[in-house]
């Protein structure tokens, strides 16, 4: 893909010890995101996982500008991205978000045509010497798969199944010619059968037009699908990263390793079930964030550095995206390679 | 509820299967002629100590032959065949009987779970319903233990009865709904997508809840999932419908490894094995939309969408066929 290679520089969005948090009723602060990193860059498929509450959707949110960091910054073409009106505008015409469930998130009074041609009309992309908004339409609409467009044109989306809506608030994204897109969770309302069209469908638009692609899922074998590279999320850090084939093969991070274990149909693993839930971010737990929940600090193979485990938190994973890391005390002890201290030195 | 008289629940038949469907069809009646038929036909036994799988799409009617089993079907509904619990034909059983059936023989945990409990009674409350219900004159302490009981077996701190849905999360909420399909004791769950909103962790720790469930008290269980991974790694049987009819069922690891029919073969690879190479950048769909049930088309109703469909497909409806192991299949295709 010689032509991606060129973009590469030009497309890259990317989170810096990005840290965002949210005053509760009752006073505290949670911390959704504790200072993260994440790169994304022109052409690649980039999945973002973890449980609900890990902060993956808060991350997706924040590298559209929908969410401001409290510290840290949001990267783009190299640039620090503005927080002013005209910034943020050039960013999303650029980046655009594909939200989870297409039902809700068309507006149910518009027609297919004027949910996709509404990014057009907001940024102004009609001009008098380029193509008309209904061929632009129309193409968006071919490029989602959805053939022959004009049929689809004055169709609500109630009318549609929903791999069609789908594919409509894809289309959507794509008029404005985006170089990224950021899908959360875009097949998990789907049925299992529309699913593998819809995630054949982003590796097509990254084939043809160099796409970028972050998606933000709880599914596994949706990243194994698809994905060049995958960052795992827990509390508000990315505890490990790398290349798909790497991380999904031979996960370091305890937390990696029971989430693939629970993959229906894993069975060559046996099951680690973690107990509880991700824990509330008005409280992290010190040391570690993992430490709580970890199986191998629970089953005393972590016991060599189990002080660490409980005292002393860990750097931000730093977002190389070519190596495979993990924020692991018991990692680190292993390969004996010191840890990127830049994280605490923030602190 | 009025005249709350501790209901018994009717005999049971010796020898008779805990769930036996027999060729149920669903048809609703939309104004049109000949209604919408969600389900045409379907066979399916349950045994004491079993899970069955039931797998299918949107609209395959899965969901209707769950609520059939309880006769909770909606009124536009014309149901015909016959549904035995324990003998015991539910579809023409007498309503004293029908109520005691529903709660303490089968219940059912409802898909959507997350909105299906009372925003404003506390937790504990909306399980004690049901016990009280079914075994009035109960006194309070002794409900309040059970309800304890009840948490605790669905791994819930039995404190948690005293606080509101809103004040739990999904998974919780989810095992409050398991929590209270257990609490009469029922012989039989119908679990109809108990984890699809649900993240993988959390869908691990309420399978886990079910499994042990199953195997430490004897119940029989139908799950319904449009999830076959899912599906494979719990049951003992696996039935796949689609278009309201049974296209395959067969022991569960078979169903999923080694499916005979098209269709069940595209449920199977929609959910990769991580790990393996031939997945990788392939996601395997299925192209086309699912059937409307009031335009099928004539003979196999899956040849629209099947890349190995061929002119023997056309003349009339496959029928289900046993082949070895107790598996069975509806596709003309096997065996050529």
């Amino acid at each position: 893909m010689s032509a991606v290679d060129d973009t590469t520089t030009k497309t890259e969005l990317s989170a810096e010890g990005v840290r965002v948090e949210f005053t509760t009723r009752s006073g505290r602060v949670a911390r959704a995101l504790d200072g993260a990193d994440l790169v994304i860059r022109g052409g690649e498929v980039v999945a973002l996982v973890g449980e609900s509450g890990s902060g993956k959707t808060t991350l997706a949110r924040t590298l559209v500008g929908l969410t401001t960091p409290a510290a840290g910054e949001v990267r783009w073409q190299g640039e620090t991205l503005g927080r002013n009106a005209r910034s943020l505008k050039a960013l999303r015409r650029r980046v655009q978000l594909v939200l989870q469930d297409p039902l809700g998130a068309l507006n149910p009074r518009h027609t297919v045509y004027d949910s996709v041609a509404e990014g057009l009309r907001i940024h102004k992309l009609v001009t008098k010497s380029g193509p008309t908004e209904t061929e632009m339409v129309a193409a968006a609409l071919s490029s989602a798969g959805l053939r022959p467009p004009e049929g689809l044109f004055l169709r609500y989306p109630h009318e549609l199944s929903g791999g069609q809506r789908q594919r409509v608030l894809i289309a959507g994204a794509l008029a404005l010619q985006p170089a990224l897109l950021i899908a959360d969770e875009p097949v998990s309302s789907l049925d299992a059968s529309i699913r593998g069209e819809i995630l054949a469908l982003l590796l097509k638009l990254r084939a043809e037009l160099g796409l970028g692609v972050l998606v933000v899922t709880h599914d596994l074998g949706l990243a194994w699908n698809i994905a060049d590279r995958i960052a795992v999320m827990y509390l508000g850090r990315v505890v490990e990263a790398g290349p798909t084939e790497e991380v999904l093969t031979a996960p370091q991070h305890p937390y990696t390793q029971a989430l693939l274990s629970v993959v229906p149909e894993m069975d060559r693993l046996e099951p680690i079930v973690l107990r509880g839930e991700i824990p509330d971010p008005t409280r992290i737990p010190s040391g570690c964030r993992f430490h709580p929940r970890c199986p191998a600090l629970a089953s005393g193979e972590a016991d060599a550095v189990a002080d660490l485990c409980r005292g002393t938190s860990l750097p931000i994973l730093p977002s190389d995206p070519d190596g495979h890391r993990s924020a692991c005390h018991l990692v680190a002890s292993r390969v004996s390679t010191p840890l990127d201290h830049r994280g605490e030195a923030q602190r | 509820m009025s005249a709350a008289t501790a209901s018994e629940l009717p005999a049971s038949r010796t020898g008779a299967p805990l769930l036996e469907i027999r060729d149920l069809h669903v048809t609703y009646a939309t104004g049109e002629e000949g209604g919408l038929p969600a389900v045409r036909g379907v066979d399916l036994t349950v045994e004491r100590g079993q899970i069955v799988g039931v797998a299918g799409e949107s609209g395959c009617g899965k969901s209707t032959l769950a609520s059939t089993i309880l006769r909770l079907q909606p009124p536009n509904a014309t149901v015909t065949g016959e549904v035995f619990f324990e003998g015991n034909d539910v579809l023409t059983m007498r309503w004293g009987d029908l109520r005691a059936v529903r709660w303490a023989g089968a219940s059912i945990v409802f898909q959507g779970a997350l909105h299906s409990l009372n925003p404003v009674h506390r937790i504990g409350r909306q399980i004690a319903e049901p016990i009280q219900v079914h075994t009035p004159g109960q006194d309070e302490a002794a409900v309040t233990t059970r309800i304890g009981e009840l948490l605790e077996q669905v791994g819930l701190d039995p404190e948690r009865a005293r606080s509101y849905p809103h004040q739990l999360s999904g998974g919780q909420k989810q095992r409050v709904m398991i929590a209270m399909a257990l609490a009469c004791d029922p012989h039989l769950v119908v679990a109809d997508e108990p984890t699809t909103a649900l993240d993988v962790m959390v869908q691990a720790q309420v399978l886990t809840v079910l499994s042990d469930l199953v195997r430490d008290r004897e119940v029989g269980m139908l799950m319904i999932s449009h999830d076959l991974s899912v599906l494979a790694d719990l049951c003992d049987k696996i039935t796949v419908m689609y278009a309201g009819r049974v296209v395959e069922s067969g022991p569960a690891a078979q169903v999923f490894a080694h499916p005979l029919h098209p269709y069940a073969g595209a449920l199977s690879a929609a959910f990769p094995r991580v790990g393996d190479p031939a997945a990788r950048f392939a996601p395997a769909g299925l192209p086309g939309d699912p059937p409307d049930p009031r335009n099928l088309t004539q003979g196999c109703s899956f040849a629209p969408r099947c890349a190995l469909a061929a002119d023997a497909c056309l003349p009339a409806e496959p029928v289900l066929t046993t082949y070895d192991e107790g598996r069975q299949a509806a596709c003309v295709r096997i065996g050529r």
